[in-house]
């Protein structure tokens, strides 16, 4: 433990040791507070070492009256020890509770690695106070933390059972009435493959068969919100930003319902339509279409924001990165595509298979990519800057629909099969070698996607609905204020309201949402070039040095002169010694790039 | 197998009974609030347009002089009590509270130049062009007593400008030189000047009470201690300045208004080149007044605008103007720091909001939260186009609009031609001179 004695118990622990080999005879009423001061600490004295300061520079004296403590051990570690009792008072929890620094790195949002080009004095104190005040911010956040009620669910094998063994009805036995409740079929042979979509909150499902039945519910009370025959061919259901409203992607049109089964609006823009992806923050409606257009339907004011031309043929795979809110296309070419509203061209060209692309599928952190195509193969891609490969795995039959859980789990449906592989952790990508769960349907998979804030994934197939238990795949604890699956009607209604007060408009979907908030460093240059030709010289320059007049008769001409050489010259030598400094940099920086790259290779230091 | 499913309790989710509070729990995981710059951004903008939207500085005018409004002055002791003095020679005394004069007095014959309280807030002083300085008490008479001053000098001269001492029975005046008085004499302790020229305000230092300083009209700031009986230095700009205010939490930072539109940030320390030059009024300015914060101070001007400054910034963040309002004589600050007070030259004195879309009244705490985080905001987001845009637009009057396009064109001419003669010289004869220096002519110690 890493608390630290108060200055109250003047004990050297030196002595304390000597103490305990001793092994004096103890009264029953000394224990307690003889523990408290042989460790000066309580809790074991091993793990003592295994602590580490974020800020090591500091002296460990200055532990107790610093204000935040940042140790990196696990929570459970934080196990109060003995106390002692009111006259020798030592508290056992001095000072604020101790944070891991992982945690804290969580909610660091600055990267100190990247420096401001030469910033002045003022905007560099400015910038070390907001660093400061950031970090402080994070290590708030983090302590928040405990207040968290949920844990995450889990799924272990006894010791060698593989996990993919264990049946839906074996985790339907072992749970409770409630989690039981959450496992469904609903056996719906008539009208076809079922195409399937959560709402936000995770508490509404809304889903279509391809023959024209369309009905949204509440799935966890299974009250039935409405049911309708569209009398038409149904592409795919959507949400929109609250459960209150439906997309469907009907075979000519795109229809709007609200949750009674009206229809409130026929979209002509937006013909032929195969799939929907709903961007909830911008309030944008993304279809991609038989004709090879993808279109932005905003909404809120119900204008198309852009309708772009994939020029790759009929479009049927589509999805959104939830971290970017930029659209990635499979195409029959292999390559994934990635657009925004903003740019008639795509932000990157992904070649990812050899054959059509099947499915594609993005992470909530958007730092994974999942595709499966034509080859059979299943692969994963990092999506931060260089778009690398970083493992692949051929399956029998090929993955033809992909989801990520929003703790990182991936789900692939094969015919009638659905596999789910299971990473280390929320950041972390799914390992493809095991798979974590798998489970037999009695249709081929048409759809697939995890229900939010919830362990439940629900898979639309030819014979249904399918709602599968998948321990660990839901986010444990939702936040309150952004979607609440226990929300009123009134909370909804509020949370509209303020959601459209700050609707993101469209053209600010970029690759990094975080780009907004960075310094513009070429406007700031061209600003300052700019400025310098307008008033004929440059204000930031540094004047050239200009010797001080000395008394004494020391301030002739020649000798001012040689002084003025002297400064030129040391700047001369400066420059010189900071170019030599530079190119061997640029020499091992090249090296590398000889031998082929990995996508591990910026993680080396 | 051990198995392990999220399953929440729904009452631990939501309300017990109508009469409760939704429960709202939190989660601050970044990845559950995704775009989170942009949304932030949007609030931002959000913020700074509601921000001018709300923006209704004026608040009430109070008339009734009959003449225009020369001085102001505030109690130090009470927020609601304002005193202000007429070319007509009548003092007001004014209740802020409830908008009303409560006390009229003929002071003076001629203009009321000067007014000020003394800093127990007992009594105030008067100087008038009668050549007389006349002490009043703050309460009006019992009934029966006739309207008297407590007591009257009278002097050669015509005194043009008062200020009292802020902590000792002394008060200083000027005129045709700085004299500095006892409150129990007839006659000055000292008498000092320095040239032959009419000194038009002069103003004691809040920290360093026995620094003064006065501003007379052959351009010049002079300073003085009053334990000397000598001034000691002076600086000469291009213009003649109007009148001086000392910062009332730094003791050598004082601001000058000056003739040439300009005001100046000096550090008496280095009286050479001005900490900084505020510019933005199209004419003269005639009065300044620090908040009681420090941070920034409002200007009065001849061109029927109030400006607000921060003292670090060349440029206003705010600027006053109403139809009615002609050129702005007097402004002061109030002493609470959220309110501003103008007397001008129709007989009114209006009265505004220091920050201009805050909201009166007492605030609900979430009503409070919300401002505060809306701040933070615009704060974090001042620098993006869009934004500055908005946050920085104002409306201006006709007159005052053409006439910054006006001086903005001249500007640009005279940069102009300083850049062609410096092109066309021997390299190094001509320098280029900076703002802060041009407008210095000489410093004498």
């Amino acid at each position: 433990m890493e608390t630290v004695p108060k200055p109250g118990s003047n004990v050297p622990p030196k002595k304390d040791r000597l103490q305990a080999k001793k092994k004096k005879p103890r009264r029953y009423w000394e224990q307690e507070t003889t523990g408290t001061a042989a460790g000066a600490s309580p809790g074991p004295p091993r793990k003592r070492k295994r602590n580490r300061e974020l800020r090591p520079q500091k002296p460990k004296k200055n532990d107790t009256s610093k204000k935040f403590r940042i140790s990196k051990k696990p929570r459970e570690l934080k196990s109060p020890g003995p106390q002692r009792s009111l006259s020798g008072a030592q508290d056992p929890f001095a000072g604020p509770a101790p944070v891991s620094v992982e945690v804290v790195q969580k909610y660091c949002r600055i990267d100190k690695s990247k420096e401001v080009p030469h910033p002045k004095t003022k905007t560099r104190s400015r910038l070390v106070a907001a660093e400061a005040q950031e970090e402080e911010t994070s290590v708030r956040a983090a302590r928040s933390e405990l207040l968290l009620a949920e844990e995450p669910g889990f799924l272990e094998g006894e010791d060698g059972e593989d996990t993919a063994k264990i049946r839906q009805a074996d985790i339907v036995e072992a749970v409770d009435i409630a989690s039981a409740a959450k496992h469904f079929d609903l056996n719906l042979r008539q009208f076809g493959p079922y195409r399937l979509n959560y709402s936000s909150t995770g508490r509404h499902l809304a889903f279509g068969g391809r023959r024209g039945h369309v009905a949204a519910l509440d799935w966890v009370t299974k009250k039935l919100m409405c049911e309708i025959n569209v009398m038409e061919a149904v592409r795919d259901v959507w949400f929109l930003h609250s459960e209150a409203l439906l997309a469907v992607a009907q075979n000519r049109w795109l229809h709007i319902y609200d949750n009674q089964g009206i229809e409130l609006h026929c979209v002509r823009r937006c013909d032929r339509v195969t799939r929907l992806e709903f961007l909830p923050f911008h309030f944008l409606l993304a279809t991609a279409s038989e004709t090879g257009f993808l279109t932005y339907l905003d909404v809120s004011v119900g204008k198309i924001v852009a309708a772009l031309n994939a020029r790759a043929g009929r479009l049927s795979v589509m999805t959104q990165n939830p971290y970017n809110a930029v659209i990635h296309l499979g195409h029959s070419n292999g390559t994934v595509s990635l657009w925004s509203p903003a740019m008639k061209e795509p932000l990157a060209k992904i070649l990812c298979h050899r054959g059509g692309v099947r499915a594609v599928a993005v992470d909530p952190t958007g730092t994974h990519m999942a595709t499966s195509g034509l080859d059979h193969q299943l692969k994963l891609f990092d999506l931060r800057g260089t778009f690398q490969p970083l493992s692949a795995r051929t399956l029998p039959q090929g993955a033809g629909h992909l989801a990520f859980s929003q703790r990182g789990l991936l789900a692939a449906g094969m015919g009638d099969v659905v596999n789910i592989w299971a990473g280390q952790g929320k950041a972390s990508p799914p390992s493809l070698e095991q798979p974590y769960l798998t489970h037999r349907l009695s249709g081929h998979v048409n759809g697939l996607q995890f229900c939010p804030y919830e362990d439940v994934l629900g898979v639309g197939h030819s014979g249904g609905i399918t709602s599968m238990l998948v321990p660990g795949a839901g986010e444990p604890n939702f936040d309150g204020l952004e979607s609440n699956p226990y929300r009123s009607r009134k909370q909804r209604q509020e949370w509209e309201v303020k959601a459209l007060l700050e609707k993101v408009p469209a053209e600010l979907i970029c690759l990094d949402p975080r780009a907004l908030a960075e310094v513009d460093v070429i406007s700031l240059e061209q600003a300052k070039k700019e400025r310098a030709e307008r008033l004929g010289y440059d204000p930031d320059a540094t004047a050239p040095f200009q010797p001080k007049p000395k008394q004494k008769g020391r301030s002739s001409t020649a000798s001012l002169v040689k002084r003025k050489r002297k400064v030129m010259d040391q700047e001369h030598r400066d420059k010189v010694r900071q170019s030599l400094e530079q190119q061997p940099q640029k020499q091992e920086k090249a090296k590398p790039t000889g031998a082929r790259p990995s996508a591990l290779d910026r993680f080396v230091r | 197998m051990k198995v392990k499913m999220l399953s929440r309790n729904p009452d631990h989710y939501v309300r017990e009974t109508k009469l409760d509070l939704h429960r709202v729990p939190r989660n601050y995981d970044p990845t559950l609030h995704p775009f989170e710059v942009p949304r932030e951004y949007i609030r931002a903008l959000n913020a700074t347009k509601l921000e001018r939207v709300f923006a209704k500085p004026f608040l009430a005018s109070l008339d009734g002089h009959r003449d225009g409004v020369n001085c102001l002055a505030k109690n130090p002791k009470s927020l609601a009590t304002v005193l202000s003095g007429a070319c007509d020679g009548e003092v007001k005394i004014w209740n802020l509270t409830r908008r009303k004069c409560i006390r009229t007095i003929q002071a003076h014959e001629g203009f009321v130049r000067g007014i000020c309280t003394r800093f127990c807030g007992t009594s105030f002083f008067t100087v008038g062009d009668d050549k007389t300085v006349k002490q009043w008490k703050m309460d009006g008479p019992s009934c029966g007593e006739e309207e008297e001053p407590l007591h009257t000098i009278l002097g050669k001269t015509v005194y043009t400008g008062i200020d009292h001492h802020w902590k000792e029975a002394v008060f200083a005046t000027c005129g045709q030189q700085v004299d500095i008085w006892d409150e129990q004499r007839t006659n000055p302790i000292c008498s000092m000047t320095w040239g032959y020229d009419s000194i038009s305000s002069v103003k004691f230092n809040p920290i360093e009470t026995f620094l003064l300083g006065s501003c007379a009209s052959d351009r010049n700031i002079v300073l003085y201690d009053m334990r000397q009986a000598t001034p000691l230095k002076k600086v000469i700009l291009d213009m003649r300045t109007n009148t001086i205010c000392w910062n009332p939490m730094e003791a050598f930072i004082f601001t000058a208004a000056n003739e040439d539109y300009n005001l100046y940030t000096f550090d008496m320390r280095a009286l050479d080149t001005p900490v900084m030059v505020h510019m933005d009024h199209v004419s003269a300015v005639l009065d300044v007044d620090y908040s009681p914060t420090g941070r920034e101070f409002v200007s009065a001007s001849f061109d029927k605008s109030i400006r607000i400054f921060p003292v670090d910034k060349s440029r206003s963040r705010e600027v006053y103007h109403t139809k009615r309002m002609q050129h702005v004589i007097c402004v002061k600050w109030t002493a609470d720091s959220k309110y501003i007070m103008c007397g001008s030259d129709e007989m009114n004195i209006r009265l505004w909001k220091a920050n201009a879309s805050e909201k009166l009244g007492v605030l609900a705490s979430r009503e409070k939260a919300a401002t505060d985080y809306n701040q933070k905001l615009k704060e974090k987001f001042q620098y993006h186009p869009h934004i500055k845009r908005i946050s920085r637009h104002r409306h201006l009057p006709k007159s005052i609009y053409s006439q910054i396009q006006e001086q903005r064109i001249m500007k640009e001419a005279r940069r102009r031609k300083e850049l062609n003669r410096i092109k066309h010289s021997k390299p190094g004869s001509v320098q280029m001179v900076s703002e802060k220096k041009k407008h210095i002519v000489a410093v004498v110690k």
